[in-house]
């Protein structure tokens, strides 16, 4: 017997897409765990009301702990939050989103609770051993499973890999208090990217160029296969195009750019060096434009069309557009 | 300025990663070992601070086998000024690094404590922020600028769809983000000196894991596409695919 904590996010005030992902596989842990599921989160004052709903999907008690100061990520409180609730639950696993913040979180936690943790897994498993995580190394080259000294096990999670289950419990807000000071390090403000732009490691969908799309000017044809798939897709690049300087860094999927695992992925002008595999490999479904038939990309694409982009583009968005009218 | 990195010896980005037949360990065979990439921006950020104040020292430290000699030369090589080497073999858990190195922080005078965001063998991203809470640091990652004016300092760090400005005091811990900087190449007169510098080595006991490898695979190799088509002809048989087969439109 032994409850799961989900450790969610929180922006803008409203409480992120992605911790749905870990309150999903938190419950369905506690499940096989015979114990619940709790719900942590820290935000501006008003955050508790939009939480409620995370009992759809699992949620027993959802701990919010509301305070100005918790506008922008505070990783002091959120690591004291933690260890208050893990010294009066005693948890089996506590779980993180694989984002930023969750990435920056999970280590102060593991350290503050002298407990083990695995970073950014693809699966999380109850075995006999206890829970075993499977996560990739080398930038995806292998894959680990990992299991734990003692619990609390602390993972954080991939997100679009994890989908929650309609699972109606309780959902009960319990108000927690949190010290939002001493502080050693305070987040000043967020300076968003391009405004209203999807990160591309958020993405369900993602369009990503390489340098077959030859001059940054063409991007305006990778930007409308993007409007066409509608809410929800974002821009990638290679790195290639991104040391070219015709896109930003932070669009560059591989292995010294993001890590990806969206559901539908087009590589557009892009060989496929493994080193831009190792960003986007354990996507859903991967699609290749490329003119080379022998580019590497059609070795883990799922669909292929080789062919002149150009000629490619305009007509997939065309395409796209009317089949998602008519749906 | 005085500061400390924390390097890593892995293999190269472009080995061809094999499992041994342990399947806990990769095949050492042909696998070549360098500094990690992102360590270079943290040793280059360390060299810039120095050769901007005028003043101060850069140690660089690592925990790793006898191997990890040659990435301890390699920032001494680039202009760092000490080198230690915590000798241990296998590849601990993030936690247990963390303890060991933090361990030999403790008492040493610094300004910043700086990492790599990641290690690229096992893209932890653990390291940094277990070592600041355990010496009880200000600690920022994923850094793609920083700005310090006397104790104070200013970061920008990287996170989905932009950056989060930071404020901090010094001494801190700072884990570094490609972009941060351009790391130098060692030069020959580098290279020359760097045989020279101080570089300690110290026996270690690591604490008992936390974490443990239960086995190592290598993913299932994937199934070559399905050309659809050549050209903007098979545009509409590949829509008619994504929705009905894959069901992703
Ligand atoms: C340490 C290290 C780290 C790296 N990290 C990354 C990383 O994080 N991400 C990354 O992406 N790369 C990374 N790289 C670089 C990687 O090795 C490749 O150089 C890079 O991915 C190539 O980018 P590309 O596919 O856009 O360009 P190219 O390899 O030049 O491929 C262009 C492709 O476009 C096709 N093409 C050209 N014209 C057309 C047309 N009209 N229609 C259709 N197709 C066309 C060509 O056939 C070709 O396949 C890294 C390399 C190293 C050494
Ligand atoms: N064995 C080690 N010795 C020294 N520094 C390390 C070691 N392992 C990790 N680090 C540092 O911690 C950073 C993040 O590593 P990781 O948490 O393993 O992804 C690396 O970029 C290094 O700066």
């Amino acid at each position: 017997m032994a409850d799961v904590l989900a450790v969610c996010e929180v922006r803008d005030g409203a409480v992120r897409g992605v911790s749905r992902e870990v309150v999903g596989a938190a419950a369905r842990l506690a499940g096989e765990l015979g114990g619940s599921t709790h719900a942590l989160l820290l935000g501006p004052p008003g955050v508790g009301s939009g939480a409620a709903d995370l009992g759809e999907i699992g949620a027993d008690r959802i701990y919010v702990a509301e305070d100005d100061d918790f506008g922008l990520y505070h990783p002091e409180a959120s690591v004291r939050a933690v260890a208050e609730l893990n010294g009066s639950g005693a948890y089996g696993a506590i779980l993180f989103p694989a984002t930023a913040q969750g990435k920056d979180l999970a280590p102060r936690c593991a350290a503050r609770l002298d407990c083990g943790l695995a970073t950014d897994a693809t699966e999380v498993e109850v075995e006999k051993e206890g829970l075993v995580v499977t996560r990739p190394l080398y930038a995806g080259k292998a894959l680990a499973r990992m299991k734990f000294a003692a619990a609390p096990a602390l993972v954080s999670l991939r997100p679009n890999v994890f989908s929650p289950d309609p699972r109606p419990a309780a959902g009960e807000i319990v108000a927690l208090e949190v010290a939002s000071e001493p502080r050693r390090i305070r987040v000043r403000e967020i300076e968003a990217g391009e405004r209203g732009k999807l990160d591309v490691a958020e993405a369900s969908v993602v369009v990503s160029g390489g340098r077959g799309l030859q001059d940054a000017d063409h991007w305006a044809l990778l930007e409308d296969l993007v409007d066409a798939l509608g809410e929800g897709a974002a821009l990638g690049a290679s790195r290639a195009v991104v040391d070219a300087g015709w896109r930003p860094h932070g669009e560059q999927v591989g292995q010294t750019g993001k890590t990806v695992a969206p559901n539908l992925y087009f590589a557009v002008g892009i060989s496929g060096a493994i080193q831009h595999l190792a960003g986007m490999r354990t996507a859903n479904v991967i699609v290749a434009i490329n003119k080379d038939p022998e580019a590497p990309i059609f070795g883990v694409a799922d669909y292929g069309i080789v062919g002149d982009l150009f000629e490619v583009l305009p007509r997939l968005a065309e395409e796209i557009r009317a089949v998602r009218a008519a749906q | 300025m005085n500061s400390i990195v924390c390097v890593k010896r892995v293999p190269d980005s472009a080995t061809r990663v094999r499992v041994a037949p342990d399947r806990l360990s990769i095949d050492d065979a042909g696998v070549k070992y360098v500094l990690n990439p992102y360590d270079e921006y943290a040793v280059e950020e360390a060299l810039q601070r120095k050769e901007a104040a005028g003043e101060g020292a850069v140690t660089v430290l690592c925990l790793g086998p006898n191997g990890a000699r040659e990435t301890l030369r390699t920032a001494l090589a680039m202009g760092a000024d000490a080198a230690v080497l915590l000798k241990a073999d296998g590849s601990p858990d993030g936690l247990t690094v963390a303890r060991a190195l933090a361990e030999e922080i403790r008492g040493r005078e610094f300004d910043l404590l700086l990492f790599g965001k990641q290690a690229i063998d096992d893209d932890n991203m653990q390291v940094p922020a277990m070592v600041a809470e355990i010496l009880e640091l200000p600690c920022v990652t994923v850094v793609v600028e920083l700005v310090t004016e006397g104790r104070q300092a200013v970061a920008k760090r990287e996170i989905e769809g932009g950056h989060e400005v930071v404020e901090f005091a010094l001494p801190a811990v700072v884990a570094v983000q490609k972009g941060i900087n351009e790391p130098r190449y060692p030069s020959l007169k580098g290279i020359m000196a760097a045989k020279k510098k101080p570089l300690e080595e110290k026996e270690i006991q690591l604490a008992d894991p936390r974490v443990q490898l239960v086995s190592l695979s290598e993913p299932p190799p994937p199934k070559a596409a399905e050309i659809v088509g050549e050209g903007a002809e098979a545009v509409s048989d590949l829509v008619r695919k994504l929705r009905e087969e894959a069901k992703v439109l």
